[in-house]
């Protein structure tokens, strides 16, 4: 049981190559559902191995196993991990709750704040033109998304090329992506080693909005220019905000912890230490990527998350007949 | 953010303007931008994305002017002439010492164009105030919203991420590798206006 609880403590470290393998190979859509699949599996597996931990000198004190009607002596017999290892694990899991809670207090707020934004937003049409010279354009989730968008932006972007924004913009509202993020975000939040696949799937969610687009204008290319243009647009007028003091330094702080995410599915090669956008459109100038092309990449991190499944299932079976058992003892 | 103070200040009269809503000013540009094609307007409007190549190094730029004008009108209490935004313009040192009238003539044009200034006239010129447009409003309160966390900014999609110095590079590699091998470009961004140039 040691054994399998370690494997399931140990599992998350494999977030990394995963959130590589799949954000790179496997078709976005399917890549997005797989990596927050992953991040949920890997969290809950880690924290249900600490809590497993935590449970194992409790189910051998006397007074629960009254409780329980089970035989202590005979638990107390098994060999599970006590003391300080239950210690530790006590204080990580409950650190592990108390974030999670905390993520999930702070992002429904944030939803509910952008939902009253979307709701206040002026006229009921889904396109709002702002008068703003920066380059600026975002989607904002609600009920009805709206998809807000400078005049900076569209004066970058010919009729196409306004197409494939709207189009994005619109794969992201359709698509809800806001809740894969959010869900990945959250497992991150109680497991921090899994990181790495909530940066995937923010980066992937882009991906699949990047090909629902080009789908929609039927040329990729074209979508990976409108999206390389428009964020050169939007730096060049972010520049020239912050020196002409129209806008204070809110651009940086936010840039930092979006790079700063990014650093965590870092590979090699040109785009090395590339951020998300540069990445977005390299992807969209290679050839489309095909089921088949990502099948490896899909096995392997199936059967990975499918072995975390099982090590955690066997390691909580293990403490549930052991229970049984003792129970069965005292009768 | 001086757009903001002027929105939160309640000394300044709220000059909204019934701006309609976004689908019909959309179809508005569009039909001017096809009308106009790529002839005067593309000239400007090629200039904004090259101020971070870092090419308009001696030559001010036409989004960090118009930004600067529209800051000065914005901290105005009322309509200014064109004169009298370029004094004001040399004074905050904002948009830089020598800006000629005609130049300041030809950025609040092109902005009362794009809808964001309105004007009136006044003897032989034009006096020119800001639209506080409601769109315009909303996402300035947003930007605010924005600030306050890091979360806000997670549940909103935005099209593309900031930039850093190396993605810059980057993407106008990638750029320059792509627009060779299809030349109906679906922007009209840097590389057509350099072209052009």
């Amino acid at each position: 049981m040691r054994f399998l609880i370690l494997c399931s403590l140990l599992f998350p470290l494999a977030a990394g190559p995963l959130a590589r393998a799949v954000s790179t190979r496997v078709e976005p859509r399917l890549a997005t559902w797989l990596l927050t699949g992953a991040a949920l599996l890997l969290a809950g597996t880690s924290c249900g191995a600490l809590g497993l931990l935590v449970l194992s000198p409790l189910v051998r004190m006397p007074w629960l196993a009254r409780l329980g009607d089970w035989s202590s002596s005979i638990v107390a017999g098994a060999g599970l991990p006590g003391g300080w290892t239950s210690l530790v694990a006590a204080a990580a899991l409950g650190a592990a709750l108390l974030a999670a809670v905390a993520f999930v207090i702070r992002r429904a707020r944030a939803l509910a704040d952008v939902r009253r934004h979307a709701r206040s937003l002026p006229g009921r049409g889904e396109l709002i033109v702002t008068g703003d010279v920066a380059a600026n354009a975002y989607a904002v989730p609600g009920r009805p998304g709206r998809i807000v968008v400078s005049t900076g932006m569209l004066d970058v972007l010919d009729d196409r090329g306004r197409t494939a924004l709207l189009a994005h913009e619109r794969a992201h509202l359709s698509g809800r992506h806001h809740w894969f993020t959010s869900v990945a975000r959250f497992a991150a939040s109680a497991n921090p080693l899994v990181r790495p696949l909530a940066s995937a799937v923010d980066y992937t969610v882009e991906r699949w909005a990047d090909e629902s687009a080009a789908a929609t204008v039927g040329d990729r290319q074209l979508v990976a220019r409108a999206i390389a243009n428009a964020a050169l647009a939007a730096k060049a007028t972010r520049a020239a905000q912050a020196r002409a003091g129209a806008f204070g330094a809110v651009g940086p702080a936010l840039w930092n912890t979006a790079s700063a995410r990014w650093l965590f599915i870092r590979g090699r090669g040109p785009l090395a230490k590339a951020g998300p956008v540069p990445r977005r459109v390299a992807a969209l100038l290679a050839p489309a990527l095909t089921p088949r092309r990502g099948l490896p990449a899909l096995a392997a991190s199936l059967i990975v998350l499918g072995a975390a499944a099982l090590c955690a299932i066997l390691a909580a079976d293990h403490l549930q007949d052991l229970i049984s058992f003792a129970h069965a003892s005292v009768d | 953010m001086r757009r903001q103070q002027r929105a939160a200040d309640p000394q300044v009269p709220d000059r909204a303007a019934d701006q309609g809503q976004g689908q019909a000013q959309l179809r508005g540009r569009e039909t001017q931008d096809r009308a106009s094609g790529l002839g005067q307007d593309g000239d400007l409007r090629g200039e904004v994305p090259e101020q971070g190549g870092g090419a308009a190094a001696g030559r001010r730029a036409a989004g960090a002017l118009e930004s600067a004008v529209l800051g000065v009108l914005w901290q105005a209490s009322a309509p200014l002439s064109p004169g009298e935004v370029r004094e004001k313009l040399a004074r905050s040192d904002s948009a830089g010492p020598s800006l000629s009238y005609s130049t300041v003539v030809t950025i609040l044009t092109r902005l009362h164009e794009k809808g964001s200034l309105s004007r009136e006239r006044d003897g032989r010129a034009y006096r020119y105030a800001p639209v506080s447009d409601e769109a315009g409003l909303a996402a300035r309160r947003l930007s605010q919203l924005l600030d306050r966390s890091a979360d806000r900014e997670a549940v909103l999609s935005r099209f593309v991420a900031d930039l850093s110095e190396q993605d810059e590079e980057l993407l106008r590699s990638l750029l320059g590798g792509a627009s060779e091998e299809a030349q109906d470009a679906g922007t009209a961004g840097p590389e057509e206006a350099r072209g052009r140039r």
